[in-house]
């Protein structure tokens, strides 16, 4: 066990957990931001990506003891009131189905934007093929992503 | 006139709203006129949480923007079938929800008419506002709930005339946008209490194996770890019901104060493991009819075995199941015979969010909370397990993150159960990926050989489907082209196995709509027709002159999809560098004709287009309608192309998303247009139809672009080979 102190969506928060912790559990399981999900533990699948230091990054495969410093955003974090322009636009197309996989597919698309704020079909499709959705809604957040571009 | 199943009014247990008035278990209407619905069935991504209240809220006339969506507790006396299965959630509760509103609806006009003294013939309603035109009176909803609800449902209702609606048949988002868009929405993995203990399981590591005896004081020595025991999920002279499918009835459990330190500890558990010996299992059957014994045979399988038995199976005597006409005559005497075979392999459904549930079981209650497709079943399983009565077993519904069939099969939900009862405290039960894959439930392995003949003026004459699978047959007998030929056979044969297996989305049709429409694809080409109009002259056939009475399906509606993609998509027209292939299905009541646009590049296909042409009858809520047809013809054509799920000494090689592949954004379609037939006969259901033709109009999108058929799944194998090959020879 060992105490860190981490800085999630502009809080800070201490920890007492055991250095080898993915950040996903701490998330979940320590402070109850459950927006951040679980579906593979190996970073195959993108459901539990947040922003470190804005980089879209895996948390089920990304130690407490690695952290640091680095500033940790969650979807619960994105914006305020839900009005991130990804969000207005996951809205827009109506792309969840399920609905799992969501939360990181919008961190994915939030960080991409964040970089490249009109990027290609091309690289938008890259950027979100770590991203797995099962109900297979690609086609509705690559069109999600395009009118959210619009809007950065 | 339409009756309804149901005659009380009963408390709406969820939420517990202040001030609001239960007419009929479906709608609670407050005093400042806010109207909550309750969504019966399970949410698992097909989005009846929307659609379905649509369908109360057009009946009640109330404005959707005042409707507030709950969730429905598990209650069968007043909900229709609380399952989320079969694409028939819409379908088998249109009445039931349109009642339900037409009621509620009736029993405010009533109450205004007996405040107002008038009859109710004269009274209007319209968006939420009752009226009294003659003597200029008016009430909000609001105003009329109290004694509305004290008014006797009625058992029979006018509903409306379906030109009347203005919701249904109108887009309205998803009420859980919101919430999913902001990582608000509850999942069954999100669900805590206070004095929570996570749970994990370590089940046996190939099929045909059962535990000896394991160690685990290595785990008990880790810190935050309480306790490894093993539980009995269905003891052997447990009566299972049909979704009770379990390879693995015995389990170790790791219970500890996180998720990561019970992860961690699983690990270092050492297990014996030995064969077990040929048994069976008492199974109920499905509509509670009698108790039958299933064998479980001994025995380590693999899948080049499982190949092998079922080429050997396709050549020897099968099972007749229609015969129409003279078969072996046609064949004789036929001008062409074709003759091909198609296998697929076992899929693992692997929804995101993996199996888990909570539960916390005392004395006298079970309180069971997580994600679930068939709650009506598992509550009589959960009670008989933990010997409690059904009124004891609450299961609360979450949303679900993906089921695909897998959560219609719920030993998890018992397992979670069973552990809290143990440990007599809260407790969430967590699969990991990797348990979520190996533990069996998959989509069968299936093997179809199919012949055709034709006459010398390039008529079919003759056709004959053999097929069966692993364990169980895909064979539909009465589907197309059965009806259309006048020489017909279809037969059917199964090989038994200890590697369980279970629905997944669009069951037995998601082999037999691909490979089929594959077939008839290569039967056109040979008769020297157009895709289309060769089915076309087989659908007039059964239009006009049906073979046999026993025929699945409507001809003229399938008839009809295929005319409508044929419009939608210009097919006959030639696309520079693109290569275009043609299916239709008709499963679960409904009719999906897809057209795909491909071309390839660096031996990867590249699909530029999907057109889908749908006939559902009438379509609820289209913005959702269309997402559904876009995810299932992207889902089937992923599968085809990528997944497989293979065995080696009983054990799952595929484990984890690194080596089991689902379709990825950079390989899904570029673009999905999906278009409806409009219609206004009963609603159907699209979870399930859109899935099989889409792999077949891909195969034989293949086939125009690389000059190659493609007789077995996942296709990718044959495609990379042959680039390989390609590239070798450059």
């Amino acid at each position: 066990m060992a105490l860190y102190t981490i800085n999630v969506n502009g809080t800070s928060h201490q920890v007492d957990v055991d250095p080898d912790t993915p950040l996903l559990w701490i998330l979940r399981d320590n402070l109850r931001l459950l927006g951040t999900k679980y579906g593979c533990g190996i970073a195959h699948c993108g459901v539990c990506t947040i922003h470190l230091d804005g980089e879209a990054t895996r948390s089920c495969a990304y130690p407490i003891s690695a952290i640091e410093n680095k500033k940790i955003v969650t979807i619960e974090g994105l914006s305020e009131k839900g009005d991130h322009p990804v969000q207005k636009a996951w809205i827009e197309h109506d792309v969840p189905q399920c609905g799992y996989c969501q939360a990181g597919q919008i961190m994915t698309a939030a960080s991409l934007l964040a970089q490249n704020s009109n990027p290609s079909d091309d690289e938008i499709r890259r950027a979100m093929n770590g991203n797995l959705c099962r109900c297979a809604t690609y086609t509705r957040i690559n069109r999600a992503i395009k009118t959210a571009s619009k809007e950065m | 006139m339409l009756q309804f199943s149901w005659f009380s009014s009963l408390a709406m247990e969820n939420p517990k709203l202040e001030g609001a008035f239960d007419l009929n278990g479906y709608i609670k209407i407050a005093t400042d006129g806010t109207v909550t619905i309750a969504s019966p069935n399970p949410e698992v991504g097909q989005n009846v949480k929307t659609s379905m209240p649509m369908i109360v809220a057009e009946e009640l006339d109330v404005n959707w923007e005042n409707v507030v969506v709950v969730q429905a507790p598990l209650n069968t006396s007043i909900f229709t079938r609380q399952i989320a299965g079969g694409s028939r959630s819409i379908n088998e509760s249109w009445d039931a929800l349109r009642m339900a509103g037409a009621t509620a609806r009736h029993m405010l006009v009533q109450a205004a008419a007996k405040a107002w003294n008038v009859p109710t013939s004269e009274i209007d309603v319209k968006a939420g506002v009752i009226t009294h035109s003659i003597s200029g009176k008016s009430a909000k909803f609001g105003e009329m709930a109290s004694a509305a609800s004290k008014i006797k449902v009625p058992e029979e209702v006018e509903v409306k005339n379906i030109k009347d609606f203005k919701i249904i048949r109108h887009s309205h988002k998803n009420v859980d946008g919101p919430a999913i868009t902001t990582g608000k929405a509850v999942f069954g993995l999100d669900v805590y209490s206070e004095n929570m203990v996570f749970a994990s399981i370590v089940h046996p590591p190939a099929f045909g194996m059962k535990l000896e005896s394991f160690d685990a004081s290595e785990a008990l020595s880790m810190k935050g770890i309480d306790d490894v025991f093993t539980i009995q999920t269905y003891p052997e002279d447990f009566e299972r019901n049909y979704f009770d499918i379990n390879a693995f009835p015995e389990l170790i459990v790791i219970t500890g104060d996180s998720t990561w330190r019970i992860l961690k500890a699983k690990k270092t558990i050492k297990a014996e493991w030995i064969p077990f010996d040929s048994h069976s299992v008492k199974v109920q059957g499905m509509g509670g009819g009698g108790v039958s014994n299933e064998k479980v045979p001994s025995g380590i399988e693999n899948t080049e075995d499982h190949y092998s038995a079922m080429i050997k199976k396709s050549k020897e005597n099968a099972k007749e199941v229609r015969k129409d006409g003279d078969p072996e005559k046609a064949f004789s005497e036929a001008a062409k015979v074709i003759e091909r075979s198609f296998t697929a392999p076992y899929l693992a459904h692997s929804p995101l969010e993996p199996l888990n549930f909570y539960a916390n079981v005392t004395a006298v209650k079970a309180e069971l909370i997580g994600p679930i497709q068939t709650p009506e079943f598992m509550e009589k399983s959960v009670a008989k397990r933990l010997g409690m009565s059904l009124e004891q077993v609450d299961i609360q519904m979450t949303r679900i993150g993906g089921g695909f069939g897998r959560k219609l099969f719920g030993h998890y939900l018992v397992e979670a159960a069973i552990i809290s009862q143990k440990i007599k405290k809260p407790v969430k039960l967590m699969y990991t990926r990797e348990d979520d894959m190996t533990f069996g439930a998959y989509r069968p392995t299936y093997q179809a050989s199919y012949r055709a003949a034709l006459d010398e003026n390039n008529n079919l004459i003759a056709f004959h489907v053999k097929t069966g699978g692993i364990p169980e047959s895909p064979l539909f007998a009465n589907r197309f082209p059965a009806g259309a030929v006048d020489n017909y056979l279809a037969e059917s044969w199964t090989i038994e196995s200890n590697i369980t297996t279970a629905a997944f989305r669009a069951p037995r049709s998601n082999f037999m709509g691909a490979v089929e429409q594959a077939f008839l694809d290569e039967v056109a080409e040979l008769a020297g027709k157009d895709p289309i109009d060769f089915r076309l002259e087989l659908f007039d056939r059964a239009i006009k002159n049906p073979v046999g009475k026993k025929n699945d399906y409507e001809a003229e509606r399938y008839a009809g999809v295929l005319k409508l993609v044929r419009e939608k998509s210009n097919w006959g027209t030639n696309k520079s560098g693109i290569s275009r292939g043609v299916a239709a299905y008709f499963c679960h009541d409904s009719y999906v004709a897809d057209v795909i646009d491909l071309r390839m590049l660096d031996g990867k296909p590249i699909i530029e287009k999907v057109y889908c042409a749908v006939d559902c009858g009438i379509v609820v809520n289209p913005i959702a309608a269309s997402n559904m047809v876009e995810g299932g013809s992207v889902d089937g054509i992923g599968h085809a192309l990528y997944s497989i799920l293979t065995i080696k000494d009983g054990v799952p090689q595929q484990r984890n998303y690194n080596d089991y592949h689902l379709i990825r954004n950079n390989d899904a379609p570029r673009e999905v247009e999906v278009h409806f037939v409009e219609s206004d006969v009963h609603p159907t259901g699209l979870g399930e139809p859109p899935f099989a033709p889409a792999i077949a109009a891909l195969a034989n999108a293949l086939y125009k672009e690389t000059g190659k058929r493609y007789y077995n799944q996942p296709y990718m194998v044959d495609i990379e080979a042959m680039y390989l090959q390609e590239k070798e020879s450059v």
